[in-house]
């Protein structure tokens, strides 16, 4: 359709962008309800449960978070283990200089972000899979140069001081309501970004860098943006484990594993759509609960899942709801719909809307 | 004294690193593929020669004549099925996939054969004697060996891939393999061809890092595949002698930090490797800058 096509067609109502199909106030109260009912949860049900959660919570944040640099700016990072570490590096720091660490979180995940930028200096001259290594051993480097410090545990780690003061329930209420705080913060974040001017921008670089280049895109700034974002809520993450575990151990938050777990959750859910992680953590947790007799096979099953889906059903679990059912729980695309008539709707819909044309 | 002593082991180690390093090379040089699970692939192919040679009592230094070959059938069917479907996918679905294949084969090398360490020398004079230089430089046979075997295959593939027939018609296939498929290549059996050579490569890596060292599942990628891409940067993308020379230098480095500090001989090496990625990305070999 021409631009002069578009604007007759506009100003005579031929049809209408929005931004959902549906109406989006209700799915914002529905996200009001369910996080009103997920803050109640230490109040109806025991630690055990609770506990569980706030692993989900670590994970989806961190999925998210990996989800934003994949599937929106094409980074690969398989260091983001890096920022998991710094976080709970920065709440230990804190906690050993008298600090809460509840309070220890938010300057952990604004720590984080800040270390992204020279690390972003560092690995953003590598493209694909070299920045995909490239992370990785800035996130070895990193762990080597904080196991230097005595004072932070060498190579043992510490434990984490400041919460012997609180009841253990009262601590695990406080653990859980810190990672789901962590977590919504992120995925309104994330939320918000990419509805605004850098999700356009995103989405325009994933369909041709080139042409958003020469558009005026600013390709090299909006990925720093990206990494720096990623960086902050991994951290966040980081700092809720080193909460969780009440201690802290280089090879325990610098393991690549937590880059595995992301990713796998990431690419199972669906890459590229904010719902994708939310159903990747759920089927995580699940094999992880199932399979939790047998060490690492779950790690082993999650990788072999995330490989059949990366080959065979691209958008993942998510797409596959979305194909057949066209539900966004976070629109952050547009749809075009032609006039009122709502079988045109459907029919313009299904070609217009898609993030991955298939 | 100590320190000419550093720097010849380092140079010696650096050959192991190149040797690690090519296979790495060689597949992103002609497929785009970084193959995250190189390191891993290289245990496995360790694991493959510890079993054969319990098994079959061929003689250790001999073990390669299997492992090499398994190894490469290996590489060629893992290019044409897995890869070459990631690689019609994308980038992205590839260096997933590579990922996915490295997490689910260390994790599976710790279940079924548990955290230990082992490694294959067994008590061959080759392995354990060493010559001296001077009062206090002692140099191992096996490092000079695997130094030695490092050129060689170094050497070979820049043979091979310069002035052979099928050396031209890879490089035909990595430079535009659209129209080397127009011209009759078939491309996807040219990558697999090239593949079945890294992962050869890759078993050899994986046997000599055996006799030199202890192996434990996760040096796939704590050690072989993190130096290899070091060995890599620092050298210089797509340039076999840069790679070589990266190795040295990384080896070098980390024996030199081992001096000052004996838990910081990794850290040096990252340190130079940082460096050079700060003051030059292109690498320490190639003119300009590449993609």
């Amino acid at each position: 359709m021409s631009l002069a096509m578009e604007t007759t067609a506009r100003s005579s109502g031929q049809f209408r962008v929005t931004r959902s199909r549906r109406n989006v106030a209700w799915t914002g109260a529905g996200a009001v309800i369910v996080v009103v009912v997920l803050a109640l949860f230490p109040f109806i049900f025991y630690s055990g449960t609770t506990t569980i959660l706030v692993q989900a919570f670590i994970v989806l944040t961190l999925s998210s978070m990996w989800n934003l640099l994949a599937g929106y700016a094409g980074l690969v990072s398989v260091g983001q283990q890096a920022f998991v570490g710094l976080g709970a590096y920065f709440v230990l720091i804190l906690a050993l200089h008298g600090t809460s660490p509840f309070a220890a979180l938010p300057v952990a995940a604004i720590g984080c972000g800040v270390a992204a930028l020279p690390l972003w200096w560092l690995v953003s001259r590598l493209r694909s899979g070299y920045f995909a290594i490239a992370t990785w051993v800035l996130a070895s480097a990193i762990m080597l140069v904080i196991e230097r410090f005595s004072s932070l545990g060498s190579g043992t780690g510490l434990p984490l001081p400041g919460l012997a003061g609180l009841s253990p329930s009262l601590l695990s209420a406080y653990t859980y309501w810190a990672g789901l705080a962590v977590t919504v913060v992120a995925l309104a974040a994330m939320y918000l970004l990419l509805r605004g001017r850098l999700g356009l921008v995103l989405t325009a670089i994933r369909d041709d860098e080139v042409a958003a280049r020469s558009s005026g895109a600013r390709v090299g700034l909006a990925r720093l943006l990206v990494f720096v974002v990623a960086g902050a809520g991994c951290g966040a993450a980081g700092a809720v484990l080193a909460i969780s575990q009440l201690q802290v151990q280089p090879t325990a938050v610098f393991s690549v594993q937590w880059t595995a777990e992301m990713a796998f959750a990431t690419i199972i859910g669906g890459l590229g759509t904010i719902e994708g992680p939310i159903i990747g953590t759920a089927v995580f947790i699940l094999l992880q609960q199932t399979l939790a007799s047998y060490n690492a096979w779950y790690l082993i099953v999650l990788g072999l899942v995330a490989i059949v889906v990366a080959l065979f059903a691209r958008r993942g679990l998510w797409g596959l709801v979305d194909a057949r059912l066209h539900v966004r729980l976070f629109p952050v695309g547009y749809w075009l719909r032609l006039g009122e008539d709502a079988d045109r709707a459907r029919r313009t819909r299904r070609r217009r809307t898609s993030a991955f044309p298939a | 004294m100590v320190w000419v002593n550093a720097i010849v082991q380092g140079v010696l180690t650096g050959g192991l690193y190149a040797l690690f390093a090519c296979g790495l090379s060689l597949m992103f040089g002609v497929m785009k593929v970084v193959n995250l699970a190189h390191g891993d692939l290289a245990v496995v192919a360790c694991y493959i020669a510890i079993g054969i040679i319990a098994a079959t009592h061929v003689p250790v230094l001999w073990s390669f004549v299997i492992v090499v070959p398994v190894m490469g059938v290996l590489g060629y069917v893992l290019q044409r099925t897995i890869i070459q479907s990631a690689l019609d996918r994308g980038v992205l679905t590839t260096l997933i996939v590579t990922f996915g294949l490295s997490v689910v084969i260390e994790n599976g090398l710790l279940e079924f054969f548990t955290a230990n360490t082992r490694g294959i020398g067994t008590g061959l004079s080759l392995v354990t004697s060493s010559f001296s230089l001077g009062s206090q430089i002692q140099i191992a046979y096996l490092a000079v060996v695997i130094f030695a075997v490092a050129v060689v295959v170094l050497l070979g593939l820049q043979y091979f891939l310069s002035a052979s027939k099928y050396g031209r018609l890879i490089r035909a296939v990595a430079d535009d393999k659209e129209a080397a498929q127009l011209a009759g290549a078939d491309y996807r059996h040219v990558f697999g061809i090239a593949a079945a050579i890294a992962f050869g490569t890759v078993a050899l890596a994986g046997v000599a890092y055996g006799m030199s060292a202890q192996v434990d599942p996760t040096a796939g990628t704590d050690t072989i595949l993190l130096f290899a891409f070091a060995a890599v940067v620092i050298g210089g993308l797509g340039s076999l002698w840069g790679t070589l020379l990266g190795g040295v230098v990384l080896g070098v480095a980390q024996q030199i930090g081992a001096q000052i500090n004996i838990s910081d001989e990794i850290l040096a090496g990252y340190l130079v490797f940082l460096a050079v990625l700060v003051l030059r990305p292109q690498g320490l070999t190639t003119r300009r800058a590449q993609s």
